[in-house]
């Protein structure tokens, strides 16, 4: 099957429907709580519990900066942010969860499967921000109000400047399994990041098995992180991303890194790394006010501003001079698809790229 | 003649031997109850029925026996590397008249004070086949294609965790080569040997069960790492044992097939240990008794700075290398290009210590964890190498032996062990420091035993029965007499285990929860995520942080300040 778009006019369409759900509510979509608006009274009681302990999975640099821009704008609560890979977090969140340890607050992954099956142990808050009830589709928010996207990137193919003439580039998923990209290639491991656990059920559904057999052989640098191979790529270290965070590509671009993202001709893999809130957060209103503040929309704003990652925020525009997500041919999304499919892609990953 | 302590005054009332039964007991739930679960899950399935499904399961799957095979191969080179590298400098610093042979003896030791993780973080800096300085440097000067190291390799691995260890067996070869009485060799000349028939027919055979010993040490410590084959063996695409195990904790988690697999560890370690213990008996025959002259240093002549050259040229590899390239990393904007004063930033500085949100948690539970454990530990092995060296009660020779005993368990075991162990009733400990306490004392304790049993023995009783023969209790005799003549010994097995603390990865990545998350435990996560920059800082922030603290430790007049501690790896 051929990718789909995404094109703001959809999004835009999907809000406003949904704004007018939301304010004309019939009674049997009211299940979802009252959204949630930042108040001087939620502000007041996170205040009082002065700290937040945030799971993410953000490229380091961009989640601290969220992290510290929250902490400007409430002056008085400290966040703590646990990055790690998606995977990994989700191991250790359900180990903690075992052992009687509710450390979290909240929590952003980058495979939205991972909120099914919280969701499914009754281990979530249903907490709806305003802004999301009037302004995000609803596509990208639980009806229960669970959770909510938060963010949206792609994994995309991309390489270094220096090393490849523009002409030589791939462009396609394809082309990477050209014998010259042998051992030129750096990639992720689905088994520890979420976005390459999204981006390879997207790829074998696309391309089937069989590309990730060839590609396997290809001697690619095997790195765990989605944030890694972009960073691989600026060093020089590989000349050739085959997945990766596009936005960190973008982010080294502009900061004058010869990197160059490709979108690959079969469709690029796209992620939603939604947020959501458990039900036993040690510190509840400072994990509110978290996810009220962090899907208003100058948050979401400046979130797309400086991480290069897009919003499904109506109201939201992308930063002039960078590619629009609707100008891009996208892979759809599956959540429930990649839910059921995780542990083969483990195991068959493994076996595969044998580590 | 000598007044064995078995006589204890049966008049008074000796508090002593309850607390010491108590010791005994800590000792056998510290190590039993993690070992017994481990073998409970590698025996059982998910219902605990008793099966041996697992073994099955894992010695007929190629994805278990190749990093098996692997690790084989990983821990025989790095032991024979070890052997070659470290036997001839330990021989120069100890016998030649090589000039700056301190300081090598020094910078030696100091290496061992790098963890092996940071070591192979920094020499992904230096090595890595296309960005690594190295590599570049040489590029630049030969105009060559290809690179001259690729660290993401088998044999990168090797090396770098050659570069780790062979300081162990430097330090137990030179030690032997110290004490070696000087008369033997004397002898042999006396009686017409020449240089190198002395060496052949003296020296070597008896420096021999040291080095044997060193070899098996090594060989256990590069089966063992976790860390450095995580860092560099993953990207190259192959698992060993350490990185096989961790990755059965992947959700869902294979806790029967990780202990299984931890299963061959054990033996192969409790195996190698029974190895070393029979060589080591052997070396009684030199302990020909009554005072030694000091060994003479033997002449090298010109020979004397080519020595020198070779030591530095060695010591380029696990000190100077690495370190410059994380000072490198530190202050550059890209972890691998050279720093110039116009492109220095202290933008990484700044990272870590302001915007990094986890940096002062890891380093205060780290401090809190080194300074308890070291503390904890040094009293625990105090009390056992006493007990031990003065057969105060009757089972001393199991209270040693449980001492000694998870020399014989891998760190990565021992974290799955104490997993199983403290993450059910009745002792829930998993998510607090204890656990981590409890993972760190008992990886650190053997040697911290070994090292007070050492300074116990050469202590001589006489001095205490003197004591109590003029009416002194035990303890009165113990802080009088025993504990000033220990000071020495007592701050470096404090040091030694701090030390351990901070270089401390393969358990506690299996015991961290993100409150007990130490610096180890956060520089491994940067690694994963690509923040090279950031671990420079940290690493370089880890290694200020030890040498402040065992310099502030030596200088505690309590302690006997000013005495240098001698910083020992047994």
């Amino acid at each position: 099957m051929k990718g789909r778009r995404l094109s703001r006019r959809d999004v835009l369409q999907g809000s406003v429907a949904l704004a007018a759900g939301t304010v004309f509510a019939s009674p049997a979509r009211a299940q979802a709580p009252e959204p949630v608006a930042v108040t001087p009274a939620l502000v007041e009681a996170a205040k009082k519990e002065g700290k937040l302990i945030y799971y993410s999975s953000m490229d380091l640099p961009v989640g601290e900066k969220l992290g510290k821009a929250f902490e400007a704008a409430f002056p008085g609560i400290t966040i703590q942010i646990e990055r790690s890979g998606s995977e990994r977090l989700f191991q250790r969140i359900d180990q903690e969860f075992a052992s009687n340890i509710r450390a979290a607050d909240i929590v952003n992954s980058s495979d939205a499967s991972h909120f099914i099956s919280w969701k499914k142990n009754g281990w979530l808050m249903p907490l709806v921000p305003e802004d999301v009830a009037k302004h995000f589709p609803e596509s990208y928010r639980d009806p229960d109000g669970m959770f909510a996207t938060s963010r949206v990137w792609l994994s995309s193919i991309a390489y270094n400047t220096n090393l490849v003439k523009p002409e030589d580039a791939p462009k396609s998923f394809a082309d990477l399994l050209d014998p010259k990209w042998a051992g030129k290639m750096v990639k992720g491991h689905p088994a520890y990041s979420g976005t390459i656990m999204t981006a390879t059920f997207q790829m074998v559904r696309e391309l089937g098995w069989e590309y990730m057999e060839k590609l396997a052989r290809q001697r690619v640098m095997q790195v765990q992180s989605s944030t890694d191979p972009p960073k691989k790529l600026s060093l020089g270290e590989r000349a050739v991303m085959a997945d990766g965070n596009e936005y960190g590509i973008v982010l080294l671009k502009e900061a004058g890194q010869p990197v160059e993202p490709v979108y690959p001709t079969e469709g690029t893999p796209t992620i939603s790394g939604p947020t959501g809130i458990f039900k036993t957060a040690p510190h509840p209103n400072a994990a509110k006010l978290f996810q009220a503040w962090l899907h208003t929309r100058e948050t979401q704003q400046f979130f797309v501003d400086f991480t290069a990652q897009y919003s499904v925020h109506a109201q939201v525009q992308s930063k002039p001079g960078r590619r629009k997500i609707s100008d891009i041919k996208l892979m759809k999304e599956d959540a429930e698809g990649v839910e059921k499919m995780a542990e083969e892609i483990k195991t068959r990953y493994a076996r595969l790229f044998r580590v | 003649m000598t007044i064995t302590t078995t006589d204890t005054p049966k008049r008074r009332i000796d508090v002593t031997r309850p607390v010491l039964w108590l010791f005994a007991a800590f000792m056998i739930v510290l190590i039993v109850l993690p070992l017994s679960w481990l073998v409970v899950f590698a025996f059982t399935d998910k219902a605990r029925r008793p099966t041996l499904q697992n073994f099955v399961t894992l010695f007929t799957d190629p994805a278990f026996l190749d990093p098996l095979l692997t690790t084989a191969i990983i821990a025989t080179t790095s032991a024979v590397i070890c052997c070659l590298v470290a036997a001839p400098i330990g021989w120069l610093v100890s016998r030649t008249d090589m000039p700056g042979r301190q300081t090598i003896r020094a910078l030696l030791t100091a290496s061992f004070v790098t963890p092996p993780f940071l070591g192979a973080v920094a020499w992904e800096l230096l090595a890595a086949p296309n960005s690594g300085m190295l590599n570049q440097l040489y590029r630049y000067l030969t105009g060559a294609e290809d690179p001259l190291f690729d660290i993401y390799s088998l044999t990168g691995l090797i090396f770098v965790i050659s570069c780790y260890t062979f300081p162990f067996v430097f330090v137990l070869v030179a030690n032997a080569l110290d004490n070696m009485p000087g008369e033997l060799e004397d002898a042999s000349a006396i009686l017409g040997g020449k240089a190198w028939t002395t060496a052949r027919r003296v020296t070597i055979p008896l420096a021999l069960p040291a080095l044997v010993a060193g070899a098996l040490i090594a060989f256990l410590q590069a089966m063992t790492l976790f860390g450095s084959p995580a860092i560099l063996a993953l990207p190259a695409g192959f698992h060993t044992m350490t990185t096989k195990i961790w990755s059965l904790f992947q959700y869902p988690p294979k806790l029967e097939l990780a202990a299984a697999a931890a299963v061959p560890l054990l033996l192969l370690t409790m195996l190698l240990l029974q190895g070393q213990k029979f060589l080591l008996g052997r070396r009684g025959f030199s302990v020909v008794g009554g005072k030694y002259g000091a060994p003479r240093p033997i002449e090298m002549g010109g020979w004397r700075w080519a020595a020198l050259a070779f030591c530095l040229l060695v010591l380029l590899n696990p000190v100077f290398l690495p370190y410059f390239a994380l000072l490198n990393a530190a202050f550059s904007p890209n972890a691998t290009t050279l720093v110039t004063p116009s492109t220095a930033t202290l933008h990484n500085i700044v990272f870590v210590f302001t915007e990094l949100s986890s940096t002062q948690l890891a380093l205060k539970n780290t401090v809190i964890l080194g300074a308890s454990t070291a503390t904890v530990g040094t009293i625990l092995a105090l009390v056992v190498a006493y007990v031990t060296t003065r057969r105060v009660i009757a089972s001393h020779r199991l209270l040693g032996f449980l001492a000694t005993a998870p020399v014989a368990v891998p760190g990565i075991v021992l974290g799955v062990g104490l997993f199983l162990s403290y993450t059910r009733p009745p002792f829930v400990l998993y998510g607090t420091l204890w656990i981590l306490l409890l993972a760190f004392l008992t990886i650190n304790l053997p040697s911290a035993y070994q090292q007070l049993q050492a300074a116990f023995a050469t202590i001589h009783p006489e001095l205490e029965d003197a004591s109590r023969i003029l009416g002194a209790t035990r303890l009165q005799a113990l802080r009088q007499i025993t504990a000033p003549l220990l000071r020495t010994g007592v701050i470096a097995t404090w040091c030694f285990i701090f030390i351990g603390v901070m270089r401390e990865l393969s358990a506690a990545i299996v015991l961290f929860t993100s409150q007990t998350k130490v610096l180890s435990v956060l520089i491994y996560d940067l690694n994963e995520s690509g923040d090279l920059a950031a671990i420079s800082v940290l690493g370089i922030a880890m290694l200020v942080i030890t040498f402040a603290v065992v310099l502030a430790v030596n200088r505690i007049p309590m302690f006997g300040g000013g005495a240098g501690a001698r910083l020992r790896n047994s």
